[in-house]
């Protein structure tokens, strides 16, 4: 049975805070050692999971992240052992999502695959190459299944793609920050606060109540507590990848500080 | 260069070649769908403008050298026994088909305002052709060249350089041309607000497949009329190599309503299809979506792509333009692997036969056509010429032990 993450936003919004999304992907530095790394943020106060399918050619990632999706690839990780790392960490009843590229879900089947993601307890999809327009075989899956439709909205998006994104989105709805790549970035962006301005009016015309999750950039719990000033959600993926990859054959180093991180991250949530 | 009447091969709004949700589309980030939409309406408009159109036809003819010839090839007819048609894309300035391409889109690229063009490069044509129009036009260029392509086309850095563009070697994935996309996209969403990407052949997310056939169609409206000219009637085959494809539906988009006309598409066998290294991917790869579209990818069994492999960077591709994967898969043309070893036989037959050093893409094409000609003995077949060989001496040079004394028989 699969949870919803806007159960858990829900219960943030209830606790007057954001919610901390946290993100790495299946198989790094392992199978079993994402597993344990994605647990270890559980604990430490990631409110929703993102689980990264590692894919060939991934035109949103930043260095950070490619370096490692191509370390995992490298090792063999495959489409079953991303549901098998969703199972592990949905079992901790955190609701947990797949981002993924398209074309790995097409290939595996639309269908199967939404299946089978049901089946190993995920919440859904945030999908950053696909756009609602080009989604009608994910949407019908994911209906199906009542299954998180996760679509992004850009600073570059018009007002109209924005409402048609929102009202196709189940969840949340992911802002991007910036005009750019995933990677952790020394300011946030002037341009997030506008552009969760006009998500959230339509979001209000569209989709009443649906969160909005900021992402892309944010690596501090200074920078999570400014992004949580005016969105519902606080997305976070190089930063955490970036504790792992400096860590590199020391996973219980790499598990220290991904605790430390998301401590800093869950503070800057709820200040 | 007026928009041609829809056909089943055109695109209809969203970008699907052969009915919705078959090929192409656009599989993008929502942050680049702004300037997608942005080049869309641009082109568009550009495209029924008179003062658009005139000045690109002129840009042509008096810049690259185009019309190009149509060359019977005499001695290589001999050897095929076959009448041999070349249209000579070989001499148009910076040496390939390329150049129609990138001068339609850097004039857009003024006309909407932008300051500087980025671009990809596998065998390095696209980004000297690119470099070239930036330079001619007033643009900041940056070219991305996977690492591996730098290294095998040098020759070709150089010309970017001297050209004044930047020339960035992408080091990630297979450190080739699916990977300076790659590079190219991320630096796309970070600059878009100034930045033109002049997308190197007729693949990628909806509007470039059909965009890039509207600048290089006039390689088969040409050829078309020219072997009418010379000939009395339309060849019996047209052939050309394809690797994302823009040379090759440059060539057929003339021929695609001439039920006569056989279509044939040669890709990069490289060392055989059956050793799985080569870039054959309509003829050995299955439907997927790489940059942007979907269309034959070569991928494995989660949807990874696999890395191509062929001599000729140009053709080195694991995906295909998605006008070709609507003709292959309706059948109106026919995509056949030729092998490296077959292309550099051809490079050197063309060579002996004709005084023409063709680039190994369009090697790839006459020995594909030579083939074909074994079926259709007296028959006329127009090969898209579509480059020229000097980028490739340094290959040809290791390939066939030239320039120095052979040191083994």
């Amino acid at each position: 049975m699969s949870t919803s993450v806007s159960v858990a936003f829900e219960k943030a919004r209830a606790d007057g805070r954001a919610a901390l999304v946290g993100y790495l992907p299946a198989g790094f530095p392992t199978v079993d050692g994402g597993i344990a790394a994605l647990r270890t943020m559980v604990e430490s106060g990631c409110d929703v999971i993102e689980i990264g399918l590692p894919y060939s050619d991934p035109v949103m990632d930043g260095p950070t992240i490619q370096a490692a999706a191509q370390q995992a690839l490298e090792a063999g990780v495959r489409t079953t052992d991303v549901l098998r790392t969703v199972e592990a960490v949905a079992a901790t009843g955190v609701p947990t999502l797949v981002m993924t590229y398209w074309n790995p879900v097409e290939r595996y089947g639309v269908e199967r695959f939404a299946q089978h993601l049901y089946d190993a307890g995920g919440a859904g999809l945030i999908t950053p190459d696909l756009t609602p327009d080009f989604a009608p075989e994910w949407i019908a899956a994911a209906d199906a299944r009542d299954l998180d439709k996760v679509f992004l909205v850009a600073p570059s998006s018009t007002d109209e793609r924005i409402a048609m994104t929102t009202a196709a989105c189940r969840g949340f709805v992911y802002a991007t920050a910036v005009m750019g790549v995933t990677g952790a970035r020394d300011a946030t962006s002037d341009l997030a606060g506008p552009l969760v301005e006009r998500t959230k009016r339509a979001v209000a015309a569209t989709a009443p109540g649906l969160p909005v999750g900021v992402g892309l950039g944010v690596s501090n719990g200074v920078q999570a507590a400014e992004v949580a000033s005016y969105a519902d959600g606080v997305i976070v993926g190089s930063a955490f990848v970036r504790a792992l990859l400096d860590h590199p054959d020391d996973l219980d180093a790499g598990r220290r500080a991904l605790v430390k991180l998301t401590e800093d991250l869950a503070r800057g949530v709820r200040s | 260069m007026t928009p041609t009447p829809n056909s089943q091969y055109d695109a209809d709004l969203h970008g699907w070649y052969g009915g919705a949700g078959s090929f192409g589309g656009r599989f993008m980030p929502e942050a680049l769908i702004a300037a997608l939409d942005e080049l869309d309406a641009a082109w568009q408009k550009a495209m029924l403008d008179p003062a658009f159109l005139q000045e690109f036809e002129g840009l042509l003819q008096n810049y690259a050298g185009v019309p190009s010839m149509l060359y019977e090839a005499h001695r290589l007819s001999d050897h095929a026994g076959a009448r041999i048609l070349l249209k000579r894309e070989d001499l148009n300035h910076t040496g390939a088909h390329k150049i129609r391409n990138v001068l339609g889109q850097a004039l857009l690229t003024k006309r909407m305002g932008k300051t500087r063009v980025i671009a990809e490069t596998g065998a390095g044509q696209h980004g000297v052709a690119s470099a070239t129009a930036a330079a001619y036009l007033g643009l900041d260029c940056t070219v991305y060249m996977g690492e591996v392509d730098t290294e095998r086309q040098a020759l070709n850095v150089a010309r970017m350089q001297l050209l004044g563009a930047e020339v960035i070697p992408v080091r990630s994935g297979s450190r080739t041309l699916k990977d300076a996309i790659n590079e190219a996209l991320r630096d796309w969403v970070a600059s878009v607000d100034h930045t033109a990407y002049l997308f190197g052949t007729a693949a990628g997310p909806h509007p470039f497949p059909s965009l890039v056939l509207s600048f290089v169609r006039g390689i088969g409206d040409e050829a078309r009329r020219q072997c009418l000219d010379l000939t009395g009637s339309l060849p019996d085959a047209v052939a050309a190599c394809v690797g994302g494809g823009s040379n090759a539906i440059g060539l057929f988009a003339a021929f695609l309503d001439d039920p006569d006309v056989a279509i044939y598409g040669f890709e990069a066998g490289g060392d055989g299809v059956e050793t799985g290294r080569h870039a054959a991917t309509i003829f050995a790869g299955s439907v997927g979506v790489l940059h942007g579209s979907r269309t034959y990818v070569l991928q494995d069994d989660d949807g990874q792509t696999i890395e191509s492999h062929s001599i000729s960077a140009g053709l080195d591709y694991p995906g295909v333009g998605p006008q070709h994967a609507a003709l292959a898969a309706s059948g109106r043309a026919s995509y056949l692997p030729v092998t490296d070893a077959e292309a550099m036989e051809a490079m050197s037959l063309l060579a002996r036969t004709e005084g023409i050093i063709p680039a190994i893409e369009s090697a790839h094409a006459v020995s594909g056509a030579l083939k074909v000609a074994q079926e259709r003995q007296g028959e006329t077949i127009l090969i898209n010429l579509s480059g020229r060989g000097d980028k490739d001496m340094g290959t040809a040079l290791e390939y066939f032990g030239l320039g120095t004394p052979k040191e083994t028989a």
